[in-house]
C-alpha cells in the first residue's frame, strides 16, 4: 500500500512536469501548426536562466525572470526567424525548429560549459511535506505539481475568459477573418510562440533543479514529450495533460517492479530453461522495459486510436 | 518547361559518374582521404535513400538510421557467422543482407508510420528511433550493449586476389555499390509507383480521388528506402567493422536529415553533394573546432531560412543563368556580396572560437592559434577586431544585398519572358 502510494504520488509528479512542457507544444501546435523541435531547447534554458538568476538574486525572482526572458527569446525567434521560413510551409518550419535545437545546446555548452551547474532547490523548499507510513514526501515535489496546476487553470482562463484568449482562438480558426477586424495576426502568433516558450522556460525552471542542470537535459525530455503530444491528440490541451499523467505515472511505477515474464510463467508453474528461445526477452524486467513504455504506448496508440486520448481530428 | 536529357547526354553523366567513382582514390591520395571517400560513398546511399522520403514522398523523417542501423547490425551478424562457417557468403555480398534486413524492418515499422503523413509522421518515426535505440540498451545478445558489435572483414579464401583487406579495396566495393544503388534509385523515380510518391506528396487529396491509397503509396515507398538504407548500412558494417547502438540513434537520424537538406531535397543528385559537405563538415571540422555542432546547426538554419532548395538549387540556378548568358551579370553583383558575407562570417567563426577557448580551454591559458596566428583572448584587442569585421560584414551585406536583389528578380523575369517566347 505504502508503494502503491508513494508511487502514484511521484508519477503524478513527474507527469505533472511533462505537461508543463508539453502544454506549450501543444498550444504552439494548436495555434500555428507549427511543431517546436526545440521546445526542450527552451526547457533547458529556462533552467539555466534560473540557474543564473537565483545565484544573484534568490529562487522567487527566478520562478518569474526565468520564464519571461525564455519568452522574450522565443517570441524573437518567432519575429526573425520563423516568420520567414513560414511561407514556405509547415515542413521548413519544423526543420527551422530541429536546426535551433543543435544552435541552442551548442551555446550552453558555450556559456555555461559541459558539466552540470549547481542550481539547488532554495531551502524554504527543501525538507519533508509529510510521511506516508514510512516514507517522506518532499515539499518540492508537491510544490511542483502546485505551480503545474496553477499554470493549467492560468491557462484556462487566458484562453476562454479574456479578451486576448478570445483574439488567439479566432485568429487561430479564421486568421483571415480576425486581421479583416483589425487584429494583428503575426503578432499574435509572436505572442503565442513566445507564451508557450515561457511555459517551457517555466517547466525548465522546476525542472531544473528537481533533476539536474546539464547540457544534456533537454535531450533527456525531448522525444518523450512528442509522444506526450501525439498520444494525447495533436494540438489537445486536456489530451496533453491525460498522457503525461498516464505517461508519468506508467513509468514511474514501471522503474519500481522488478518482475519479469519469467517470474509471471513460473507463477503458474512454467520453468523456462536458459537455453529456450526468447529467453532473453522473457528474463527482461519490467524497469528494465520501462525506457521503451512510453514509445510502445505510441505505437499501440497509433495502431488501436490514431486521433490520439483526447484528439479531434485525424492529422 | 521540363527539358529532358537527351539519352546520350544522361549516358555521359552517367559514365562520368562511374569514372570519377574509379579515379576519386588515384586523385585524392592523402592520408585519411581514402577513408573520407569510403564514408562519403556510405553516406551518399544513406542520403539518397532518405530522399526518396522526404524529396521525392514529402515524408519528413527522424527515424530513417533504424533502418540503415538495424541492416548494419544483421549485416555483421552475418559476416560472424560466415567467419565461423555457419553462413557461407562473400563478403561483396554483405550489403545485400544489410539491405534485406532493412526492407524487412521497414515493412514491419512502415506499417505503422506511414499510416500519418506531415508532422505525424515525423513525430511517430521520432517515436520508433527511440524505442529501437533504447531497446537496442535492453538486448545486449543481438545488439553488444555499450561496446557494440565487431567483426573482421577479411573472411574466406581470397578471390582474384580480393580479400578486402586494404581500404582501396573496400573502397572500390562501397564505390561498386553507390554505383548500382544510385541507378536503382534513379530508376525508381522514373516507375510509375515513384511519379505516384511524388503526386501523395503534392496534392494527397486529389490523389486519393484518382483511386489511389496514399497509405500504401507511402508504405511501398519506405520499405524501398530501407532497402537502400539497409545497404548502406552493411556498407558501413564492413568499412568500420563495428557496428553499435549509434547507429539505429536519433542522433544518427538527424545527422542525414541535415546532410540531405544542406545538400538540396528537390534534385534527385543533392543528397550527394550533402553527403561530401556533410562528411566534410563533421569529419574535417571537428578536427579543428570544438564548435562544428554550432556550425552545422547554423549553416543549417540559414540554409532552411535562405536557400530553402540546399546547394542542390544553388548549382541549378547557375546551371540556367549560363544557358541564358546571364552568368557574369548576376555574379558582378554576387561576388562582392560574397566578400562581404565572408568578412562577416571571419568575424563570427573568430568570436565563437574565442568565446568557446574561454569556456572550454581555459586550463591552457588565454593564448589560442586562430587562423594560424596566436590570440590572446584576455586582451580587448582581438574582440575589437571580430565585432569590426562583424560590422563591416553586416553593412555590407545589407547595403550591396539590395542591389543583388534587383537584377536577381530582373534576370529571374528576363528568364521566364524568354522561355514564355521560346514555348509560343
Amino acid at each position: 500500500m505504502e508503494f502503491v502510494l508513494i508511487t502514484l504520488l511521484n508519477g503524478l509528479s513527474y507527469g505533472l512536469l511533462l505537461f508543463m512542457l508539453s502544454s506549450g507544444l501543444t498550444l504552439i501546435f494548436s495555434m500555428m501548426g507549427v511543431l517546436n523541435f526545440a521546445h526542450a531547447s527552451f526547457y533547458m534554458l529556462g533552467a539555466y536562466f534560473a540557474y543564473v538568476v537565483s545565484s544573484h538574486f534568490g529562487f522567487w525572482p527566478a520562478l518569474v525572470l526565468a520564464p519571461l526572458g525564455v519568452g522574450v527569446i522565443g517570441a524573437l525567434i518567432e519575429r526573425y526567424g520563423l516568420r520567414a521560413v513560414h511561407k514556405h510551409g509547415h515542413v521548413h518550419e519544423l526543420l527551422f525548429t530541429f536546426g535551433l535545437s543543435y544552435v541552442v545546446v551548442e551555446i550552453v555548452k558555450l556559456t555555461w560549459g559541459l558539466s552540470a551547474v549547481a542550481y539547488p532547490i532554495p531551502p524554504e523548499l527543501d525538507g519533508p511535506l509529510f510521511t506516508l507510513y514510512t516514507t517522506t514526501f518532499p515539499i518540492y515535489k508537491g510544490f511542483m505539481m502546485l505551480v503545474a496546476v496553477l499554470m493549467l487553470v492560468a491557462i484556462f482562463l487566458v484562453l476562454t475568459r479574456t479578451r486576448i484568449g478570445l483574439v488567439i482562438q479566432a485568429s487561430l480558426t479564421h486568421p483571415d477573418m480576425a486581421e479583416a477586424l483589425g487584429h494583428n495576426v503575426p503578432r499574435v502568433f509572436m505572442l503565442v510562440f513566445g507564451g508557450g516558450c515561457a511555459l517551457a522556460g517555466l517547466a525548465g525552471v522546476i525542472g531544473g533543479n528537481a533533476f539536474v542542470t546539464e547540457p544534456g537535459m533537454a535531450a533527456t525530455v525531448g522525444s518523450i514529450i512528442f509522444v506526450v503530444v501525439v498520444v494525447g491528440g495533436m494540438g489537445s490541451l486536456l489530451g496533453a495533460l491525460s498522457a503525461s499523467l498516464l505517461i508519468g505515472i506508467l513509468q514511474t511505477y514501471a522503474v519500481a517492479i522488478d518482475y519479469s515474464l519469467l517470474n509471471l510463467l513460473s507463477k503458474f508453474g512454467l520453468d523456462v530453461s536458459p537455453d529456450a528461445i526468447g529467453y532473453t526477452v522473457l528474463s527482461l524486467t519490467v524497469s528494465q522495459v520501462a525506457p521503451i513504455l512510453p514509445y510502445l504506448l505510441l505505437v499501440l496508440i497509433l495502431i488501436f486510436r490514431p486521433r490520439g486520448l483526447m484528439g479531434v481530428r485525424e492529422g | 518547361m521540363t527539358n529532358k536529357p537527351s539519352r546520350i547526354t544522361r549516358l555521359v553523366i552517367w559514365g562520368l559518374f562511374a569514372l570519377l567513382l574509379i579515379v576519386a582514390p588515384l586523385i585524392f591520395t592523402k592520408g585519411a582521404s581514402l577513408s573520407l571517400l569510403s564514408q562519403m560513398g556510405t553516406i551518399m546511399i544513406f542520403g539518397l535513400s532518405y530522399n526518396m522520403l522526404l524529396g521525392q514522398g514529402g515524408m519528413l523523417s527522424f527515424g530513417h538510421a533504424v533502418y540503415s542501423g538495424l541492416g548494419a547490425f544483421c549485416a555483421i551478424h552475418a559476416m560472424n557467422l560466415a567467419a565461423a562457417g555457419t553462413f557461407p557468403i562473400p563478403v561483396t555480398l554483405i550489403p545485400l543482407v544489410g539491405g534485406v534486413a532493412g526492407m524487412g524492418f521497414g515493412v514491419l515499422f512502415g506499417y505503422v508510420t506511414t499510416k500519418k503523413s506531415g508532422t505525424t509522421f515525423a513525430m511517430i518515426t521520432l517515436g520508433l528511433v527511440e524505442l529501437v535505440f533504447a531497446s537496442s540498451l535492453m538486448l545486449p545478445g543481438f545488439f553488444g550493449g555499450e561496446g557494440g558489435i565487431a567483426t573482421n572483414r577479411v573472411i574466406g579464401s581470397p578471390f582474384l586476389g580480393i580479400t578486402y583487406g586494404p581500404q582501396i579495396q573496400v573502397y572500390y566495393l562501397i564505390a561498386f555499390w553507390l554505383f548500382i544503388s544510385t541507378i536503382g534509385m534513379y530508376a525508381f523515380t522514373h516507375t510509375p509507383l515513384g511519379r505516384m510518391a511524388n503526386a501523395v506528396r503534392d496534392n494527397p487529396e486529389r490523389v486519393e480521388f484518382v483511386g489511389y491509397d496514399t497509405q500504401w503509396v507511402r508504405y511501398l515507398t519506405l520499405i524501398l528506402s530501407a532497402f537502400f538504407a539497409g545497404i548502406s548500412g552493411g556498407l558501413s558494417a564492413i568499412n568500420f567493422e563495428i557496428v553499435s547502438a549509434e547507429n539505429v540513434s536519433a542522433l544518427r537520424s538527424g545527422l542525414i536529415l541535415l546532410y540531405t537538406f544542406i545538400g538540396g531535397v528537390g534534385f534527385f543528385f543533392g543528397p550527394m553533394i550533402g553527403a561530401v559537405i556533410g562528411i566534410f563538415l563533421t569529419v574535417m571540422l571537428s578536427d579543428y573546432t570544438k564548435a562544428w555542432q554550432l556550425y552545422l546547426g547554423a549553416f543549417f538554419i540559414i540554409m532552411v531560412m535562405y536557400v530553402p532548395g540546399g546547394l542542390a538549387s544553388l548549382v541549378m540556378q547557375n546551371v540556367r543563368l549560363l544557358k541564358f548568358g546571364m552568368l557574369r551579370r548576376v555574379w558582378r553583383h554576387f561576388a562582392p556580396l560574397c566578400v562581404a558575407g565572408f568578412i562577416a562570417f571571419a568575424g563570427v567563426v573568430a568570436m565563437i572560437e574565442m568565446l568557446y577557448h574561454r569556456a572550454l580551454d581555459a586550463d591552457s591559458g588565454p593564448t589560442m592559434t586562430l587562423f594560424a596566428w596566436p590570440v590572446d583572448t584576455s586582451a580587448a584587442m582581438p574582440w575589437a577586431i571580430a565585432v569590426l569585421l562583424v560590422i563591416v560584414g553586416a553593412l555590407g551585406v545589407r547595403w550591396l544585398g539590395r542591389g543583388f536583389q534587383s537584377v536577381w528578380s530582373d534576370v529571374n523575369t528576363e528568364i521566364e519572358e524568354a522561355m514564355r517566347r521560346a514555348a509560343a
